[in-house]
């Protein structure tokens, strides 16, 4: 299959990453190789220092690879200076993480609606009262991250990843900071969503259970790749 | 517009949430102070110079030896000035069969504009003030003039055809001259009567004044609007010209209260630097969110910006009303003290606080601004992932064209200017290296020590770098208040010299060579040491090198007026106590080479003369032709007889000449005076004590505003100390959290902290000691002219005032980071 192929959502290619350390050389992924086509939820398990983090930040344009080509939605990032994969993110990418990163001076509305305002938007509010509504937040979107609980933050946080309709939502750790049952509500809705809007899912995890969910699983392991396989349900 | 939409939402839910909150007080407080500071000096100078106007009885006055037209007192009135006028000459006047010499000077009903006139019912009897001048058949006269007339109040005196009635005895006139050109006592006539006299006809000697009093805007339009229509002939003076003594403590006051701006103005920048640090580490995840979200860097630099001019703009708008406010009720409290109420404002101190915030702001802003953009967006998956810090090359260059900038527009003075920058940036830069040594230093002493300084000096250790800054910003702080301090005390003290009870209340002028002996003999009598006689021959400048004085091009206005008037020279083969010779040397004893002159420096550089040049000068009809050999500082100060050319004795001790001399008489001695004037009619006595009451009044006004400015800065310094420590809250309110998670008692976390601020300011206090020392020594020596003794005093409060100042401020800024309960700092975090 092409790389460009219209029906791939991501295709990771060779990729490599070593950074400088006091002890020389550090190499952290060692030729990836893997495509992702579009609707595909995948999760990327291992241990940690497996490489997970890196690879997440690679495969959304947050950092270079040092060797190897990554395509997202068919944009070449690693052809891209940081403006660039700037708006690749803008118009393709979502992002779930492990600490909510809710902006904390903005409310939950504020916080939903900032994606949609970096696009320009002109319908952000309405989108993100909506998203909320759906997310049982109607009474929550007034209140600011600290007057909310862990759940209510990664909601909020979805909502946010969801509302600019991204082809690729990458999830890092998305239940790590919340209780088992919280967890499992949280990962419902964010297949839920998944399914509803045909978007790929990337997610990152070191949970066994947490990457059941999804269809595929990728895992790592001293930044190899050492299995890549379908879940069977 | 979506940019700026944007960045508006942004700003207005960064200032609804607090967010934005400290880098907005930091900015409205250095406005505040800056702009107070600025009012009141602003009040405070225009009030001084108003009573420095009154020696000109105006804020500005045109003389000239036409009649002033009507055309240019319709304007003054239309454009809203008060307006009045005068005209003096010099005429005999007879009483009885009495005859002098006098100087008529008629003057119209509003005189004076500025000042009060003084009169007494008795010669040397008590004196009131006037509310009105003489009527038109009246007249008030000078005590000299009674005693050579022999005449008394209620007797009739004739000025050219018509009779007037003595009404009072003129004490004191604003506009008296106490140079020795005025060797006629004056009579004060109302100028409707001039016209009776008939002694004004064509050809006369009349030197015709227009006085003007307004505001300073109105003034500078109505000269620029008369200079077109005035005469060669014509001069403007305004308080600049009025008096070389008081000018000189004018100017050094006006000098110390910009002083107090420009230390406003770096006390403010340091807390922008530390605000826009804190601002920039609390945005950091934000801008890592907003580029994750597919925010692109120019955005990202637009929106910050943006928010930064929002932020400087609030902190404008709200530093101006505070400093506003604040000047308002220190002016109100003032005002008594003041004896009187305080001119208005200008708007220009709004004008600079607005130009301060947008300087500053950018300047020391800038770098943490373009770090905060370069924050990586993998900042949302690693939080240890920082942008890179700004070279030490950018942030010092911004800071240094910043604050470059604004200071050439407040003092335009490239070489005051040079002072203060290289004066500042040394100091920098030595206290980082001394901060870094010191930080590498203590890392080496903890093991030492107990766990309370362990921890608070491993924190300094830590910070390394920033430890080092913390050290630069209140070691600058700190210079600046002592420096402050040591030029306020030499100020004052140096004024205080012009108080002293010796300085002399009298002057004799116009004494014959062969009454000396005779005035001595008086003072002796009355146990009165006998002062020294100075020669003084009246003589014309005519030429300067080869060239006539009148065809000559000076590189000032006042050099034309120097070289053109009717000069006074002296002579004598030493140099007098209150002179400085500043070039040159003085000539010998016995010398009796080609005539010297020595020359006052200002004259010399109005006039654009120099070591070597010679000035040829009419004496009695003859030309005496001589050398410049030296140019000497004179202290007006000091109230002794002194001139802007001393010649060598050979020069001119063949010519006629008068002797004057200046004494201290107190009041119970003041008989003395009758009797002089009695046995000596010819001599004119010159009361100095109205002139000396004028200065005392001028330099304690000074003094107090010094004092009160000096309280205001100091309190400016504090806040913004306080503000520098405030900017590493946040990690301290977080360590502080962590270390009571682990069980360390908040006693101890105190102690850590106060280690940790007593090693920072005691470090600061050495450095900024040894700063201050320096620069007082420039700025004393080279711009307020005085001599600069070294200060251990000025150590020890450097040291002292170091380790109070960062201790104190340091606890009340951290108070509330030892008292967060740690559960909801972790949680937050």
């Amino acid at each position: 299959m092409s790389n460009l192929s219209l029906n791939n959502a991501l295709v990771v290619k060779n990729v490599s990453k070593t950074v400088s350390s006091p002890e020389g050389k550090l190499t952290i992924l060692s030729n990836i190789d893997f495509i992702v086509t579009k609707g595909e939820s995948v999760a990327i398990v291992g241990a940690s220092g497996a490489g997970k983090s890196t690879l997440l930040g690679l495969m959304a344009g947050l950092d270079t690879t040092s060797t190897g080509k990554i395509f997202l939605n068919g944009h070449e990032l690693s052809d891209m200076d940081e403006d660039g994969r700037a708006d690749v993110r803008a118009k393709n990418v979502g992002f779930i993480f492990q600490s909510f990163h809710l902006i904390p001076s903005l409310n939950a509305l504020e916080n939903v609606m900032l994606p949609l305002e970096l696009v320009g938007k002109q319908s952000a509010k309405k989108i993100a009262q909506e998203i909320l509504f759906e997310l049982g937040l109607k009474q929550r979107i007034s209140h600011y991250p600290h007057q909310l609980s862990g759940g209510e933050k990664q909601r909020v946080a979805i909502a946010r990843a969801f509302a600019s309709e991204p082809t690729v939502l990458f999830a890092d750790e998305p239940t790590g900071n919340l209780d088992t049952k919280t967890g499992e509500n949280i990962m419902k809705t964010m297949f839920k969503l998944n399914q509803e809007s045909t978007t790929t899912l990337i997610l990152v995890t070191h949970d066994k259970a947490l990457a059941s969910m999804c269809k595929r699983e990728i895992i790592l392991d001293a930044g190899l790749l050492v299995k890549d396989s379908k879940i069977e349900k | 517009m979506k940019l700026l939409v944007f960045a508006l939402r942004a700003f207005y839910r960064q200032i609804r949430s607090g967010e934005v909150v400290v880098l907005i007080v930091a900015i409205s407080l250095a406005v505040a102070s800056l702009t107070a500071v600025g009012f009141l000096t602003d009040r405070i100078s225009t009030s001084i110079e108003r009573q420095a106007n009154e020696l000109l009885a105006a804020d500005l006055r045109i003389r000239s030896p036409e009649e002033i037209p009507a055309t240019w007192i319709e304007i003054a009135s239309e454009q809203g000035l008060d307006v009045a006028l005068s005209q003096s000459f010099p005429t005999v006047v007879y009483a009885g069969s009495k005859s002098a010499l006098a100087t008529i000077k008629a003057v119209s009903n509003n005189y004076p504009l500025r000042g009060k006139v003084r009169i007494s019912k008795t010669q040397y009897g008590d004196e009131y003030v006037a509310h009105s001048i003489p009527n038109e058949n009246s007249v008030w006269v000078d005590s000299a003039l009674l005693s050579r007339l022999k005449a008394k109040i209620g007797d009739f005196i004739s000025i050219g055809n018509n009779d007037f009635k003595i009404d009072a005895v003129l004490r004191y006139r604003p506009d008296q001259s106490i140079g020795f050109a005025s060797l006629a006592p004056s009579i004060l006539v109302n100028l409707a009567a001039i016209p009776s006299t008939n002694l004004i006809t064509e050809g006369s000697r009349v030197n015709y004044s227009l006085l003007l009093a307004g505001e300073e805007q109105l003034l500078e339009d109505y000269t620029n609007d008369i200079a077109g229509l005035m005469s060669e002939s014509a001069r403007i003076s305004d308080r600049s010209d009025s008096n070389e003594r008081t000018n000189q403590a004018i100017n050094r006051s006006q000098q110390f209260l910009s002083m107090t701006a420009i230390i406003s103005i770096l006390l403010s920048a340091i807390a922008i630097a530390m605000s826009a640090r804190r601002f920039m580490k609390r945005r950091m995840d934000t801008v890592a969110l907003m580029k994750s979200l597919g925010a692109k860097k120019q955005f990202v630099v637009n929106v910050m910006s943006l928010q930064l001019i929002m932020i400087g703009l609030v902190g404008v708008v709200l530093g101006c009303i505070m400093g506003f406010v604040v000047e308002n009720t220190v002016s109100n409290i003032l005002a008594e003290l003041f004896s009187g109420e305080l001119p208005k404002p200008s708007l220009k101190p709004l004008k600079i606080g607005f130009l301060a915030a947008f300087i500053l702001l950018p300047g020391f802003a800038f770098p943490s601004l373009l770090q905060l953009c370069e924050t990586s967006p993998l900042r949302v998956l690693r939080r240890d992932s920082m942008p890179p810090p700004p070279s030490q090359l950018m942030i010092g260059g911004t800071a240094v064209v910043a604050i470059g900038l604004l200071l050439y527009y407040l003092i335009g003075d490239a070489y005051l200017l040079s002072i203060i920058m290289i004066g500042t940036i040394t100091i920098s830069f030595l206290l980082y290296v001394v901060g870094r040594l010191l930080v590498s230093l203590l890392s080496r002493m903890r093991g030492n020590i107990g766990a309370a300084w362990r921890y608070g000096l491993a924190n300094i250790s830590r910070r390394g770098r920033e430890s080092a800054i913390q050290i630069v910003a209140f070691g600058l702080g700190i210079t600046v208040l002592l420096l402050l301090s040591f030029i306020r005390n030499d100020l004052l003290e140096g004024w205080q010299e012009t108080l002293d009870e010796n300085t002399p209340n009298y002057f004799l002028i116009n004494i014959q060579p062969e009454q000396t002996p005779e005035v001595e003999k008086i003072f002796k009598q009355n146990n009165i040491a006998s002062p020294d006689f100075v020669p003084l021959v009246r003589a014309r400048m005519s030429f300067i090198n080869d060239t006539n004085v009148k065809s000559m091009v000076y590189p000032d206005e006042r050099g034309k007026w120097m070289a053109n008037r009717e000069a006074n020279l002296s002579w004598s083969n030493s140099i007098n106590t209150s002179n400085k010779l500043v070039k040159g040397s003085w000539w010998s004893e016995d010398y009796a080479g080609i005539p010297l002159v020595s020359v006052e420096e200002g004259a010399a550089q109005d006039m654009g003369v120099s070591i070597g040049d010679t000035l040829t000068f009419l004496v009695a009809g003859e030309e005496v032709k001589t050398t410049i050999a030296n140019i000497r500082q004179v202290d007006w100060n000091s109230f002794q007889p002194n001139f802007f050319m001393v010649l060598s004795s050979n020069a001119l001790e063949s010519f006629p000449m008068t002797f004057i001399t200046s004494l201290r008489l107190d009041n119970d001695k003041s008989d003395i005076l009758s009797m002089l004037s009695e046995a000596f009619p010819t001599i004119s006595i010159i009361d100095l004590e109205p002139i000396l009451q004028q200065v005392r009044q001028i330099i304690e006004k000074v003094s107090l505003a010094i004092q009160i400015v000096f309280i205001f800065t100091m309190a400016a310094g504090v806040t913004v100390l306080f503000s520098a420590v405030h900017s590493t809250i946040d990690e301290r309110r977080f360590e502080s959290a962590l270390l009571r998670a682990v069980g360390m008692k908040k006693r101890m976390i105190l102690m850590s902290l106060l280690s940790e601020f007593a090693a920072i300011g005691l470090a600061a206090g050495l450095l900024a000691a040894t700063g201050s020392s320096i620069l007082a020594w420039q700025i004393a020596e080279r711009l307020f002219d005085l001599q600069y003794v070294f200060s251990f005093s000025l150590w020890l409060k450097g040291l002292l005032g170091g380790l109070l100042l960062v201790c104190v401020s340091g606890y009340f800024a951290t108070r509330v980071a030892i008292k967060s309960p740690p559960i909801i700092v972790l949680r937050n975090n």
